[in-house]
């Protein structure tokens, strides 16, 4: 019932009707996409609402040193004292912003270099394309090591800017094949020919075909911007200020924490970490079957 | 050989039920006759010709049989059907040789394809390139890459390969239909030339060009939603068609020169019925203008003169 | 009302485009309003490169392409380019392509209110693309709304055509438009574009079927490999091609009621040598008779 009067409200705005109907009933029955997205959906809220909860900032020294998990600190709490749990709803909080800021910077780079060179073509496409060759060619980690290494102060922000800048080029390339394709068809054609402007045409009439393609590009890129924020933050090259996953798991070997066997100390953002990025790539296969009617499971 | 196709009924499995694209056709070939089978999109022209040939498999034998020359063709067996493939039954398909690896010499492909068919290619390759010469292309077409050669010319080679081993029925679907006309004429007339010089059988020309069919058809058969609604020798039906579909479509179609100031001509209204879940009786019902009551029973295919053969309750 | 003045058409191809290639060469036609222009080639005589840059959707390389006198190619910016639209309208070969198909078939329509009738309440708007769909002989109730596979390619052809007749059109320009579609179904389209001559649209019909390019049209243009062969009243043209090539398509092309053997016993006096080289000595197409135009035979057929 309440699915047919959302088609039946959302009819000629967007791919609702019939098609997006299927979509979601497809949605709701993939296991894949239901679990991918619960967890998601708990780690998410955890890192949203928890700060709230625990009070107290994450780099406080609130208990006793090298406590393991109890009542009082559910996680334990570090060689400084420092409660292992508020520092991981802290850091969930900071490696969803890296994820949604870094991915999402490499998405629209990406959009607006796939959809501009794939529906412009000519020379403006032949510079957009050697730029995102000479991108993807570059050694993304080496120049983000070197860069992070020569600014004094870096946050967060500085941090999802750069895995932004660098990982946009695949997912330009392929929305530009697709854009391509797209743009030969004749439904772009009788656009323009109906007064619409370029952009417009690119949003309108080319974009809601590949939007399944465009959510699995973001899912991809949230999560390998979450990797490599890791990554960085794990050789000592992340924000300065503050906590993320990827910094606790650097203090803690940097402070002995796996010859001490206190593992209450790091295995919470190593789980962490690999529960956001392996749920979003379960819930991109998922989505790839109720997106790709050869895949669906009838 | 001669070529008896009679109610033949091949459906197809879908989601959503079987499609009854093939429900009743029935054609009689003679031999070294060339049939033309013409209809519109969706009349299971082509359904025809892959079930004499290799059915997929969604594609489902319901009822009806096919002789050649006497002998029943096991069609809906894959397996037994192996023997008669390319010797007995041949096909030449719209884009043979575009499907083809474009980085292997011509005379390479036609070698493997020959020796997966259990021909050695040593015995045949001087009458291969006898029969190249025949349709107008040399020897050295052996030793080029398909890329280099036009449509016309690829067609001619996939016409030259595919009866080879002098099939006792050739089917040629839409063969000609991606080809500009001269080539078209080209291949349309190697066709009817190596009909004439007994390399081939009988032939089913199946096409939507009923202009074509004119040229080459020494009989034709109209289908219309997977039946057979008219047959017979090709001026009799150009000049004297029984069946009102048959009539309605020969006026739809312009000739060369004709316009529309002189001879204005009018479509068919309406269109073919949906084959997931067909109305009964005739098919051509809904559209005809000559339908009565009685047309709620399916007319017999029957002769109505020598040869002629219609499935129609208004026809005499 | 269109004018085409020695309109020329190079694609750069290869490796960093090193390579020319000639899709359309010194092209000259007018389509004057209640007449039907129909270009008639094969693929790759370039009929549907003059199409689309007769609609803008492919720039010129050299010559001018003019529309009651103005430029077309020189209409610069949005509102330049959206006043042209409004007279010069397109239809394409694929109905199913030329329909978004996440979208129901009235985008089409919705397309053009945006940009040329902001203006119009929601009643009036509907009441025009009824009309519209009426006009091309279709039943608005049976067609709106539904979803571009739900329907045929012939009602969507139609229906295309009914979104051009929304706006002011003058010309349009029909790009293969009946090739994809059913024997049964494609006199009527071709009857629709009759109609439409009658009440003064001028029309650009490209095609490949000889059968089908005359029988609604008045001028007759045959391309072969981006040049003209040869042009003239369509009569004219079918009675007594010049063009060796014409003669050739005109033999090869099946008929239902002449065999191909008659047909080259029709044609069989010689062609006569090549207008071009043979006559004045000017570069473009010769006149042999009232408006009927011959290029030159060209490679083999030209001694020169």
């Amino acid at each position: 019932m309440s699915l047919d009067t959302a088609a039946a409200s959302g009819e000629g705005q967007g791919p609702s009707g019939r098609r997006g109907r299927d979509d979601l009933r497809f949605a709701l029955r993939n296991p894949k996409l239901l679990a991918g997205g619960t967890v998601l959906a708990v780690l998410l809220l955890t890192g949203l609402v928890g700060p709230a909860f625990t009070g107290g900032a994450p780099n406080a020294y609130v208990g006793p040193q090298y406590a393991p998990p109890s009542g009082d600190h559910w996680f334990g709490t570090t060689s400084f004292g420092q409660d292992v749990f508020t520092q991981f709803v802290h850091g969930l909080r900071a490696t969803f912003t890296v994820g949604a800021l870094g991915g999402g910077i490499a998405w629209v780079l990406g959009m607006a270099v796939g959809f501009l060179g794939g529906y412009r073509g000519g020379l403006l496409d032949e510079f957009l394309n050697m730029l995102t060759n000479i991108v993807l060619v570059l050694p993304a980690m080496v120049v983000l090591i070197i860069a992070a290494a020569y600014l004094e102060a870096r946050g967060l922000l500085v941090q999802s800017l750069f895995i932004g800048l660098t990982t946009w080029p695949w997912a330009a390339r392929a929305i530009r094949a697709q854009t391509f394709t797209l743009a030969g068809r004749e439904f772009v054609d009788l656009a323009r020919l109906s007064g619409r402007r370029p952009w417009r045409i690119i949003l309108r009439e080319v974009a809601p075909n590949m939007y399944s393609y465009l959510v699995m590009s973001f899912i991809l890129l949230f999560g390998g911007a979450v990797l490599i924020a890791a990554g960085l933050d794990f050789i000592g090259l992340g924000p300065t200020e503050g906590v993320s996953l990827g910094l606790m798991m650097h203090h803690s070997v940097a402070w002995g924490a796996l010859h001490l066997g206190t593992w209450w100390w790091f295995v919470p953002p190593g789980v962490g970490i690999t529960a956001v990025v392996g749920s979003l790539y379960i819930a991109n296969v998922g989505l790839d079957e109720v997106f790709n009617p050869r895949l669906r499971e009838l | 050989m001669t070529v008896e196709v009679s109610e033949l009924r091949v459906h197809y499995r879908t989601l959503r039920g079987s499609v009854q694209a093939l429900d009743g056709a029935s054609l009689e070939v003679g031999d070294g006759e060339v049939m033309g089978v013409v209809g519109e999109s969706g009349c299971g022209k082509s359904t025809l010709g892959k079930s004499l040939i290799r059915m997929d498999g969604r594609m489902r034998h319901v009822g009806g049989s096919v002789r050649l020359g006497g002998e029943e063709l096991p069609i809906a067996d894959d397996r037994a059907m192996q023997r008669f493939r390319y010797h007995e039954v041949s096909l030449i398909p719209q884009y043979a040789m575009s499907a083809m690896n474009p980085t292997r010499r011509i005379g390479r492909m036609i070698r493997e394809l020959l020796e997966s068919r259990g021909v050695r290619y040593a015995e045949v390759r001087r009458e291969l390139e006898r029969r190249l010469e025949l349709v107008g292309l040399g020897a050295d077409v052996l030793k080029r890459f398909p890329i280099e050669l036009s449509g016309g010319m690829k067609q001619r080679v996939v016409l030259v390969l595919s009866t080879l081993r002098d099939p006792s029925l050739l089917i040629a679907d839409e063969a000609t239909s991606a080809l500009d006309v001269a080539n078209q004429r080209a291949v349309a007339e190697a066709l009817v030339q190596f009909r004439d010089r007994g390399f081939i059988g009988s032939m089913l020309f199946i096409t939507h060009d009923l202009a074509l069919v004119a040229q080459l058809a020494d009989t034709v058969t109209v289908m219309y939603a997977g039946r057979s609604a008219e047959s017979a020798p090709t001026s009799e039906l150009l000049r004297r068609p029984r069946h009102p579909y048959t009539r309605m479509l020969l006026s739809a179609v312009p000739e060369v020169g004709t316009t529309i100031d002189e001879s204005r001509q009018e479509g068919i209204p309406g269109s073919p019925p949906a084959l997931l879940d067909p109305p009964s009786g005739c098919r051509f019902k809904d559209r005809c203008p000559l339908a009565f009551e009685q047309c709620a029973t399916r007319p017999p295919f029957i002769e109505v003169a020598s040869g002629h053969r219609v499935a129609c309750w208004k026809a005499e | 009302m269109l004018t085409l003045d020695r309109v020329s058409k190079v694609y750069r191809v290869g490796t960093f485009g090193t390579q020319p290639l000639n899709a359309v060469r010194d092209v000259s036609l007018t389509v004057p309003p209640g007449v039907v222009v129909s270009l008639i080639g094969e693929s790759g005589s370039g009929k549907s490169t003059i199409g689309r840059m007769v609609l803008r959707l492919t720039p010129v390389t050299s010559g001018a392409i003019a529309f009651d006198g103005r430029d077309v190619a020189g209409l610069s910016g949005h509102r330049a380019r959206k006043g042209y639209y409004r007279h010069v309208q397109g239809v394409f070969q694929d109905p199913f392509s030329s329909f978004n198909p996440i979208f129901p078939v009235d985008r089409v329509f919705d397309m053009l209110r945006g940009a040329y009738f902001p203006g119009l309440s929601d009643t009036e708007w509907r009441a025009s693309v009824r009309r519209g769909t009426e006009r091309v002989g279709l039943d608005p109730g049976q067609v709106l709304g539904r979803y571009p596979h739900q329907l045929s390619g012939g009602q969507l052809q139609r229906l295309l055509i009914a979104r051009a007749l929304t706006l002011d059109i003058r010309l349009l320009v029909a790009d293969e438009i009946i090739s994809m579609l059913d024997a049964s179904t494609r006199i009527d389209v071709l009857n629709l574009l009759g109609d439409l001559r009658a009440e003064g649209l001028g029309i650009l019909f490209v095609t490949h079927d000889l059968a089908l390019g005359t029988y609604v049209s008045d001028t007759t243009v045959i391309l072969r490999r981006g040049a003209v062969a040869e042009m003239g009243p369509t009569r004219q043209v079918y009675a007594s091609p010049r063009h060796p090539y014409t003669r050739g398509l005109l033999a090869s092309v099946p008929r239902m009621h002449r065999t191909w053997a008659d047909a080259d016993a029709e044609l069989d006096s010689a062609a006569g040598p090549c207008p071009v080289h043979s006559g004045p000595g000017t570069a473009g197409p010769v006149e042999v008779g009232p408006d009927h135009f011959v290029g030159c035979f060209s490679d083999d057929a030209c001694p020169e």
